[in-house]
């Protein structure tokens, strides 16, 4: 080994270890005399217990490796350029990173935010420069997506939905669900939604789906941009899981925190399903062309990454902290993937509903169904004669599919949970918040919105927690409004200031473009609105019919 | 086999067809400062929305009190338009890494080539102290803006003012960690150099308490936007600048250290970066077509407020000036540069300082 004895190994001057220096930097913070930090944060939550950080790193060595990552990825967007990626791409994928790469950006700098709510929470400093990463990588995963998707604008055939990307992001009836996947992680209770649903839940159990199964895909469709942008952002991850499970033990340690954990377990496992499984399995198996058999289904992926290693490695675990683990939902939303189809059933509604989106969405078609059907037993009796009749309307014309009777799709409900509607039609529940009825997707998704988001959680008090706000159900900002008029008020018209931004094919050509024209003369319905209005029996017998569900009729 | 793919293009590539929008590539929803968008603007502006940009189902998440997440009232200022900010800076993701690795390599650097030439056993044995528990101290100082401006980025109404104010702390915590770092590299090769010495001026001995007091100040303050401007506008030119430009980087090498003022000298650049941020924000502020004048009250109140802090911190650092061997610059001289600094600032802003 004398070989490694190198003139700079023997000159080299003693250091200081990564240890000492962690332990140096932590001692930076102080307990303040003159003034107190006022708790702007408000949690419910006790933290005594200063959370330790085991990962033992400095800004100074963090710096250049980011640097590093950096330079990658900016020379592989360049050498895709070189390589002509945008000749061979999918545009039936890219068309789907209009909506992703939409909703993407916010989320990352929401949880660069939350970094000033747990870092004040947190008791010592131990985790502060965790905490101070996180929030420099997530302004990174921010701007560098911002970047990417620029990226696309100026070099992808068809630049509209990716030039009003922001706009489009604070509008859409889809983008809605990407706004409370986000806002999630800064509003509310500061832990609920700081520390439980951003990191202990979507971090560390949801963001493989985000970045591994997206980028493999994007790879598949010849796109090699975003692969090299999200590999790269899900590097820092791991980082990120340390920090959110070093506040996690400190929590831990006080029994009066564990009720509520259980709460914030069950609402953020649970909605971190219902949004991301609905967007990122959307985008996978639908906004991909490559059918290989061989390769996983969102579903197989979902029971590797969610099921084996964060179910049962991450989350029972809790168990023996006394923290009680909800195994049935897991169960559930396993089943809502599988036997239930919610992927394919979130798919046909935003192809439903694409003359209001921003984005192109292409039919499906022989090639694809062979492998859906392959995948998910049963897709093809549910699911064919929907996409073929897709395929036909597609063509100006014809009558948009939102309005067209002869197809037999009803449109959802929306739930006021998770906003993503309520398409398990059989699973719909409804309740009243403060007088009010609202329908939801799911018995969970009631329980979040009405018993989690409360002032008082099983005779607990809960001062800090959230409510759910807004106008959350998109349908009725637009409710008695013709379409054409609510797609030009949302801003998703062509420059041209006739031609939509969204279209139902990939044809590049001005004759095959859908314009307000084509789409003007049906009128948009809020479903709550107008469940509202019926009378306690007809609402009874609708909700009735709605649990039986609806059946495509045969596309001739 | 109704489904037919047809007429799909051949390429994906831009300009493979002409259709109506074929040829829009820029971000259309916002107005750019000049007549370009930057590639800063391009990645920062509107990330962040809110109900006039463009919450058509306005925030959907509430606090209890019944607030979004974010709302104008986090700051007493008023604007008529707070999406006008653009960061002078122009910083993004990439520009903010290249920046502070290139320093982190040049602190390490100098440190290292100080290190192997045995510089530090040279220092002046009065210097050494100095160092020992004045620099010490100000680690702490540094620390507690960084940690008050991560406070701070939370809640700005935009992503512009945000994404400043995140920069500014990441650049105040990698100084607080350079100098922890640098004094414990120093201290392995100085005997009797005692590492916790900082740490224990800053909490005890009377000379830092002001300065810690004004900067507990800032740290507690509940607006975000007075903590950025008491940062930037006051308590560093009055009390930042007059340490590390008016002591340590003048005091520094005739005392035989060429070490200190390399490491030190990245707060200055930093600094005058971040000033530039902070000025051009609250002189939209002090300008604006409808508050200027509560605007200008505020500030002024805040002026007030935290000048006298800093001007007790700075009188309690005085001492600090007759304590090295070589004394080439007065305390008098230090603070009357960073009085005129401080003037022109004001100055910038239509604001006063206020007599002492
Ligand atoms: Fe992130
Ligand atoms: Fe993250």
């Amino acid at each position: 080994m004398s070989g490694t004895l190198t003139l700079n190994k023997i000159t080299a001057q003693r250091g200081i270890s990564v240890g000492e220096a962690a332990k140096k930097i932590a001692d930076l913070g102080w307990n303040p005399s003159y003034v107190q930090e006022a708790m702007t944060f408000p949690t419910d939550y006790k933290i005594t217990k200063a959370p330790k950080d085991p990962m033992k790193q400095v800004l100074r060595s963090y710096f250049p490796m980011q640097e590093e990552k950096d330079n990658r990825v900016y020379g592989a967007l360049d050498a895709a350029l070189r390589g002509d990626m945008f000749r061979n791409v999918e545009p039936r994928w890219v068309e789907w990173m209009k909506l992703f790469l939409a909703i993407i950006p916010f989320p990352e700098i929401s949880a660069a935010r939350s970094m000033a709510m747990v870092g004040r929470l947190a008791p010592g400093e131990d985790l502060r420069t965790g905490f101070t990463m996180q929030m420099v990588d997530e302004f990174r995963h921010s701007t560098i997506q911002m970047n990417l998707k620029k990226w696309y604008m100026e070099n992808y055939i068809d630049p509209a939905g990716f030039d009003i990307t922001e706009e489009a992001f604070g509008k859409c009836y889809a983008t809605t669900i990407g706004r409370q996947f986000g806002e999630g992680f800064i509003t509310g209770d500061a832990i609920t939604s700081a520390n439980v649903y951003l990191t202990v839940v979507a971090e560390t159990a949801f963001t493989n789906t985000l970045f591994v199964a997206m980028p493999s895909e994007a790879a598949r469709n010849g796109d090699y941009a975003l692969p090299t942008v999200f590999l790269s952002v899900q590097s820092d991850e791991s980082r990120h899981i340390g920090n959110g499970h070093s506040m996690l033990m400190s929590m831990l340690k006080e029994p009066e925190n564990h009720l509520l954990l259980e709460r914030d377990m069950r609402y953020a496992f649970w909605q971190n399903h219902a949004i991301v499984d609905a967007a990122i399995g959307t985008f996978i198996e639908y906004g991909t062309t490559n059918r290989d058999k061989n390769k996983e289904s969102y579903a197989e992926m979902w029971h590797r990454w969610i099921f084996e290693d964060y179910y049962r490695t991450y989350m029972l675990p809790l168990e023996k902290y006394g923290i009680k683990i909800h195994h049935d939902d897991v169960q559930t939303a396993w089943k809502r993937l599988t036997e239930k189809h919610y992927v394919h059933k979130v798919a046909q509604f935003f192809a439903v509903g694409w003359s209001a989106n921003f984005w192109r969405i292409e039919a499906q078609t022989d090639k694809d169904f062979e492998w859906f059907e392959h995948k998910y037993p049963g897709w093809y009796a549910q699911f064919g004669e929907f996409w073929k009749w897709y395929e036909k309307l597609s063509h100006r014309g014809q009558t948009n599919i939102l309005f067209n009777s002869d197809v037999g799709y009803v449109y959802p409900h929306r739930c006021w949970s998770c906003l993503v509607p309520c398409l398990i039609r059989e699973d719909i529940v409804t309740d009243e918040i403060d007088g009010k009825l609202h329908t939801f997707a799911h018995e969970l998704d009631r329980w979040t919105a009405v018993e989690a988001f409360a002032g008082e959680y099983q005779g607990r008090p809960t001062p800090a927690m959230g409510r759910f706000s807004g106008r959350r159900e998109w349908e009725s900002v637009y409710h008695n409004v013709d379409i054409a008029d609510a797609i030009k008020d949302l801003g998703f018209v062509r420059t041209d200031g006739k031609t939509l931004v969204a279209q139902p094919h990939l044809r590049f050509d001005q004759k095959e473009m859908w314009t307000l024209d084509d789409v003007r003369g049906h009128i948009l319905k809020s479903p709550l609105q107008t469940l509202r209005e019926m009378s306690p029996a007809d609402r009874e017998k609708h909700l009735a019919e709605y649990r039986k569900g609806f059946t495509i009729n045969p596309c001739n | 086999m109704t489904a037919v793919q047809t007429e799909s293009a051949k390429s994906g590539a831009a300009g493979s067809a002409v259709f109506p929008d074929s040829d829009s590539r820029k971000y259309r929803y916002f107005e750019p400062r000049s007549k370009r968008a930057t590639h800063y603007e391009d990645v920062t502006v509107d990330v962040q929305p809110d109900p006039e940009r463009y919450l058509l189902q306005d925030w959907i998440i509430a606090f209890p009190n019944g607030k979004g997440a974010y709302t104008k009232d986090n700051t007493a200022a008023l604007s008529s338009n707070w999406h006008a900010f653009r960061a002078p800076d122009q910083e993004w993701e990439r520009t903010h890494y290249q920046r502070q690795s290139r320093i982190e390599a040049m602190v390490q650097a100098v440190i290292a080539n100080g290190r192997k030439s045995g510089a530090p056993k040279s220092f002046d044995k009065a210097w050494i102290k100095i160092l020992q528990n004045h620099l010490g101290a100000w680690k702490h100082a540094e620390f507690g803006l960084g940690t008050s401006l991560m406070q701070a980025q939370r809640y700005g109404y935009t992503q512009m003012i945000n994404n400043a104010t995140l920069t500014n702390s990441s650049y105040k915590l990698r100084l607080s960690q350079d100098i922890t770092l640098y004094l414990a590299e120093i201290g392995m090769d100085i005997p009797g150099f005692d590492d916790a010495a900082g740490k224990r001026a800053w909490l005890e001995d009377k000379g830092w308490q002001g300065t810690r007091e004004a900067i507990e100040s800032i740290m507690g303050s509940p607006d975000y936007l007075e903590q950025y401007f008491a940062t930037n506008i006051v308590f560093e030119p009055l009390v930042g600048e007059l340490f590390r430009s008016g002591f340590l980087m003048q005091v520094a090498s005739s005392n035989g250290d060429f070490i200190t003022p390399p490491v030190i000298s990245s707060a200055e650049a930093d600094y005058e970066r971040n000033l530039a941020n902070t000025i051009d924000l609250m002189h939209l502020l002090v300008t604006d077509n409808q508050h200027a004048a509560h605007n200008k009250k505020l500030f002024q109140g805040w002026v007030n407020k935290h000048v006298a802090l800093a001007n007790k911190a700075a009188a309690g650092l005085q001492p600090i000036w007759s304590q090295p061997h070589s004394k080439p610059v007065q305390y008098a001289d230090a603070r009357a540069q960073s009085v005129e600094r401080i003037k022109k600032i004001l100055g910038e802003l239509g604001l006063t300082l206020p007599k002492e």
